[in-house]
């Protein structure tokens, strides 16, 4: 219990910890982004600006701990101001319908990459002296040392501009309406293949990875040798002594790699013109649209520091040495 | 040990796979002039037009963009700001991982306490959207805020496993008699730790880098970099925002990705060889 | 004592690496009857470790046995498939690792890692029955059964060893080999370990095999006793005529030494130097090098192991018979 109350003290520092950066780095950057804002924001009515002056300091007759106060109270009030490019929507409004898109996305995706990536991972380092292992792992490296973003250019050259098999980019097909059911579901499936595969094969290769290595350190401790000794099934010696000690680096490393993944992800939106909030985060920078901006990061850092809490619990249920508080 | 491990280094078929592919791309950088037939922004030759947009042919082997460049010049002259910027970021990544994680390590205490409390909480903040937000901020466009922005948020990952490793380390027999010999805790930081962690410091750079060359390449693809030099990362914004895709126009956003692709691969071989040459639990079993 | 139920002839067994041939057991030759306790000592590095690998057929990958046989009852085990192995590994020779610290797998529980090990040879055992043979088993060890609920990071060295001696005798083998059982624990643990060893081996009647670095260590417990330098035996014998009339010079400075913790002092007791590197080893008695007694003949001729009277035999050219 003890080991839950500190991880979920951790997470809520983290957390403050993110959203004071997010405070601070409008003020620290030389661009002063608060005059480009005053000069956007011309002609907005006063009243939907006050989250906006809090957290980018155009209040210059306040002082910074003022401005700071105020910007906490408008976040915990889940007011993160207006977006510009996007006036006169708020910016939660404008977040919140794409929200679902990208967790959709990326959440399956991600799923897939883990589970099959792993798998992949634990054969692999098995039969790490065959010619089948070395070459999957070998064509894992390759494909992890290319952009993401070029990987689903090259999926769209050729899975739907060549070989018109997908769409080639969009949620959903023109025409189709949330209301229809079945085609809008078909529909969005349908669009997520490319994207969603984009994703799944590059992230893939680092789980695959992940867990070879720690297979390998694992299948030279001493209880594997037991284990062999003592004439256990090799299928039992895999699972139950070889694997289960493997996973727990991978799975304490989610949270970690989960950033990683996200900042795929963002990029895999933009080629894909996919609406969800990297798609939505590359529109902002083109059109500064800081508010849009800084909730867009305030968001992604909210969403990998609860994955590193969950991962956190999710570690103690599966170590013994972490639920009775030895291991770090 | 270290001598050792170079030789190792030369003998493992890997790393001497990704050697070699960096080799070639650096002697690209250097004698780009030589190589390339023409400058990256030449459009024309002795006062004749290139074509604009045109297909491969025997003047232009990959051709030209819509503002009638050389593609093929192009691509030589881009590893030139792309190795810069990878080896360099690499460079300065490795150098932070290290310092901070040596002192951290070997200091222990109050000091380790606060600094493993920073590292953890740049562990947890996704890099690639900060270093967005970040240069979204900057106004200046160029290859200098790139290198420092990845270079400020990619170390925290280093500076973990060098402090794991010195902490271990820390324990061994050679490192408490220099303690109780008296020497300055610099001297055994730099003479006793370092030697020992070399390889890993290694694979630090090799993973660092790669880091940064994809970094570099997604900034300069969403447009946060200069786009007026010649990189593969711009090569590809200019081919994304001219749809090349759409005009079937694939040498001009193959190459650039193909290319980035193999150099980090070649990095990439070297870090895998210096796990197996390190960790002797691969040989094993 | 009984019948002689493991016999080991002309056994070369070692590695293969880039540099070379690493043959880690020489020609090694010993016989064990049942009950008997047999004692190997010598220093770290000299092979102790490959030879109970080898008998076990669990050798690693790049490990070899290039020659001779290992006769379990008079059926040879280098010549077994892995399967016919399997039937007999843990089932007739178990063993005791080197590393009882990491010896149990850490997210499982131990009674569980007792209970598959039943399992998976016995297969008329119900769960429950194999559940109950692991409480007697820790009870063997003086473990209360409650810690069949225990993760191994919950228990002590000494008490993770005795689950380690509990596992081996499970499956009630007729031989067990334990590798430097007690290296990792404290000078006290190690003697309530040994003790409870050796009265376990007069209730059951099994034999064992003991290795060790540390010579002191055996000299109570065992019948018989093996002295290996470099991965050959350099001399054997009861264990109280070794003790009281060691022969080699090699045994000699073993016995006044005090040796450390952890062995891996370079200076092993009485004995300066460093036993020399497999793939370079000198010519002539391979114990040469540092050998006090030292004379022309040694570094040319290699000295064969002689028996030198009644179940005493060395390597060495200036011990005769009678000695
Ligand atoms: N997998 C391997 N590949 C190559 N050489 C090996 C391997 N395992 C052991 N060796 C070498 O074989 C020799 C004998 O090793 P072994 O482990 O049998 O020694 P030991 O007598 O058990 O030592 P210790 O007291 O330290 O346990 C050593 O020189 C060792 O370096
Ligand atoms: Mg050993």
């Amino acid at each position: 219990m003890k080991y839950v109350l500190r991880k979920f003290f951790w997470f809520f520092f983290a957390l403050y910890i993110a959203v004071t950066i997010n405070f601070i780095l409008p003020r620290l950057m030389p661009g002063d982004p608060a005059s480009v804002l005053v000069n956007k924001l011309q002609g907005v009515e006063e009243g939907s600006m006050e989250a906006i002056r809090a957290a980018f300091g155009i209040d210059t007759d306040k002082s910074i701990l003022a401005q700071y106060g105020d910007y906490l109270i408008n976040i915990l009030k889940g007011d993160l101001g207006i977006s510009i490019s996007n006036y006169p929507y708020k910016v939660w409004d404008v977040l919140s319908k794409a929200l679902p898109w990208t967790i959709g996305l990326m959440g399956i995706a991600t799923l897939f990459s883990f589970i099959i990536g792993t798998f992949i991972g634990i054969v692999v380092a098995w039969k790490r002296k065959t010619k089948v292992a070395n070459s999957v792992l070998g064509i894992f490296l390759f494909i992890r040392s290319f952009p993401y973003f070029w990987l689903g250019l090259i999926l769209v050259y050729f899975f739907a501009f060549k070989k018109p098999l997908f769409p080639l980019g969009g949620a959903y097909s023109i025409g189709v309406f949330r209301g229809d059911g079945l085609p809008f579901i078909k529909s969005v499936i349908y669009h997520g293949i490319l994207p969603g595969l984009t994703i799944a094969i590059s992230s893939m290769g680092y789980w695959m990875l992940t867990i070879r290595n720690n297979m390998i350190n694992v299948l030279a401790e001493d209880y594997i040798i037991v284990a062999r000794a003592k004439g256990l099934p090799l299928t039992q010696i895999m699972n139950k002594y070889a694997a289960r000690n493997a996973i727990l680096p991978s799975v304490s490393g989610f949270a970690m790699a989960l950033g990683f993944i996200i900042g795929g992800s963002l990029l895999t939106e933009m080629v894909f013109s996919y609406p969800g909030i990297g798609f939505m985060l590359y529109q902002a920078v083109q059109q500064q649209d800081y508010p849009l901006i800084q909730a867009i990061f305030l968001f992604i850092a909210i969403a990998v520091m609860t994955a590193n809490f969950l991962s956190d619990i999710v570690i103690m249920l599966l170590d013994p040495r972490v639920r009775d508080g030895g291991k770090k | 040990m270290i001598k050792d491990m170079l030789k190792l280094f030369f003998i493992n078929k890997k790393a001497f796979a990704g050697l070699i592919i960096l080799s070639l791309f650096i002697l690209m950088a250097l004698f780009a002039p030589m190589i390339a037939p023409y400058g990256p922004k030449q459009n024309e030759n002795d006062g004749e037009k290139f074509p604009l947009m045109a297909s491969p042919s025997s003047e232009h082997i990959l051709g030209t963009t819509n503002a009638g460049y050389d593609l093929y010049s192009q691509l030589i002259y881009g590893s030139r700001v792309t190795l810069f910027v990878g080896i360099l970021t690499g460079l300065i990544t490795t150098f932070i991982s290290l310092s901070v994680g040596l002192f951290s390590g070997y200091l222990r205490g109050t000091v380790d306490d606060v600094i493993s409390f920073v590292n953890n909480v740049f562990l947890v903040i996704p890099s690639l959207p900060l270093v967005i937000v970040i240069a979204s901020y900057i106004p200046m466009r160029g290859v200098l805020p790139i290198i420092l922005v990845l270079a400020l948020t990619g170390w925290a990952w280093g500076s973990r496993v060098v402090r794991a490793q010195v902490l271990t380390i820390g324990e061994r027999e050679f490192i408490k008699v220099a303690e109780v010999m008296g020497e300055k805790t610099v001297i055994i930081v730099f003479r006793e730790i370092l030697p020992n962690i070399i390889s890993l410091v290694m694979a630090i750079f090799f993973t660092s880098t790669i880091a940064a060359i994809i970094g570099e390449a997604t900034l300069e693809f969403i447009g946060l970099g200069n786009i007026s030099t010649v990189t593969w990362g711009t090569m590809l914004f200019w081919a994304q925002n001219n749809a090349a895709l759409l005009l079937d126009a694939w040498w001009w956003f193959l190459p650039p990705g193909l290319f980035i692709g193999i150099l980090g691969t070649s990095f990439a071989l070297m870090n895998f060889a210096i796990d197996e040459i390190s960790n002797p639990k691969i040989r094993k079993r | 004592m009984g019948d002689i139920i493991l016999k080991l002839q002309n056994l070369e067994a070692g590695y293969i690496i880039k540099q070379g041939d690493i043959k880690a057991v020489d020609n090694v030759n010993f016989e064990l009857k049942r009950g008997e306790f047999l004692g190997i000592a010598g220093e770290s590095g000299c092979g102790k470790s490959t030879l109970a690998y080898t008998i076990m057929g669990l050798l690693e990958d790049n490990g070899r046995i290039f020659n001779g046989e290992i006769l379990y009852q008079d059926k040879d085990l280098t010549s077994m498939t892995e399967n016919e192995l399997k039937a007999i590994r843990w089932q007739n020779i178990s063993m005791v690792f080197q590393s009882a610290m990491n010896a149990l797998n850490p997210v499982m529980k131990i009674g569980n890692q007792l209970i598959d090990t039943i399992l998976s040879h016995k297969k008329d055992f119900t769960k429950r029955d194999a559940i109950n043979k692991s409480k007697e088993m820790l009870k063997l060890v003086d473990i209360t059964e409650d810690r069949m609920n225990a993760f191994p990071h919950q228990l002590s060295g000494g008490m993770k060893q005795r689950v380690m001696i509990a596992m081996a005798m499970i499956l009630e083998p007729d031989i067990i080999i334990m590798d430097e059982p007690t290296t990792a624990l404290d000078v006290v643990v190690q003697r309530t370990i040994i003790d409870k060893i050796s009265d376990l081996r007069k209730q059951f009647n099994f034999s064992v095999i003991f290795i060790t670095h540390d010579l002191s260590l055996l000299v109570e417990i065992s019948d018989k006793l093996i002295i290996m330098y470099s991965g050959q035996i350099i001399e054997s014998g009861l264990a109280n005529k070794v003790y009281n009339n060691p022969l080699h010079p090699y045994t000699k400075g073993l016995m006044n030494s005090f040796p450390s913790l952890t062995g891996k002092l370079q200076d092993f007791g009485g004995i300066p130097g460093k036993p020399p590197n497999f793939l370079k080893l000198p010519g002539g008695c391979r114990f040469h090098t540092r050998c006090p007694m030292k004379q022309d003949i040694c570094s040319k001729v290699a000295p064969p192991l002689q028996q030198i009277n009644n179940d005493h035999t060395a390597r060495c050219h200036f011990v005769k018979k009678g000695n």
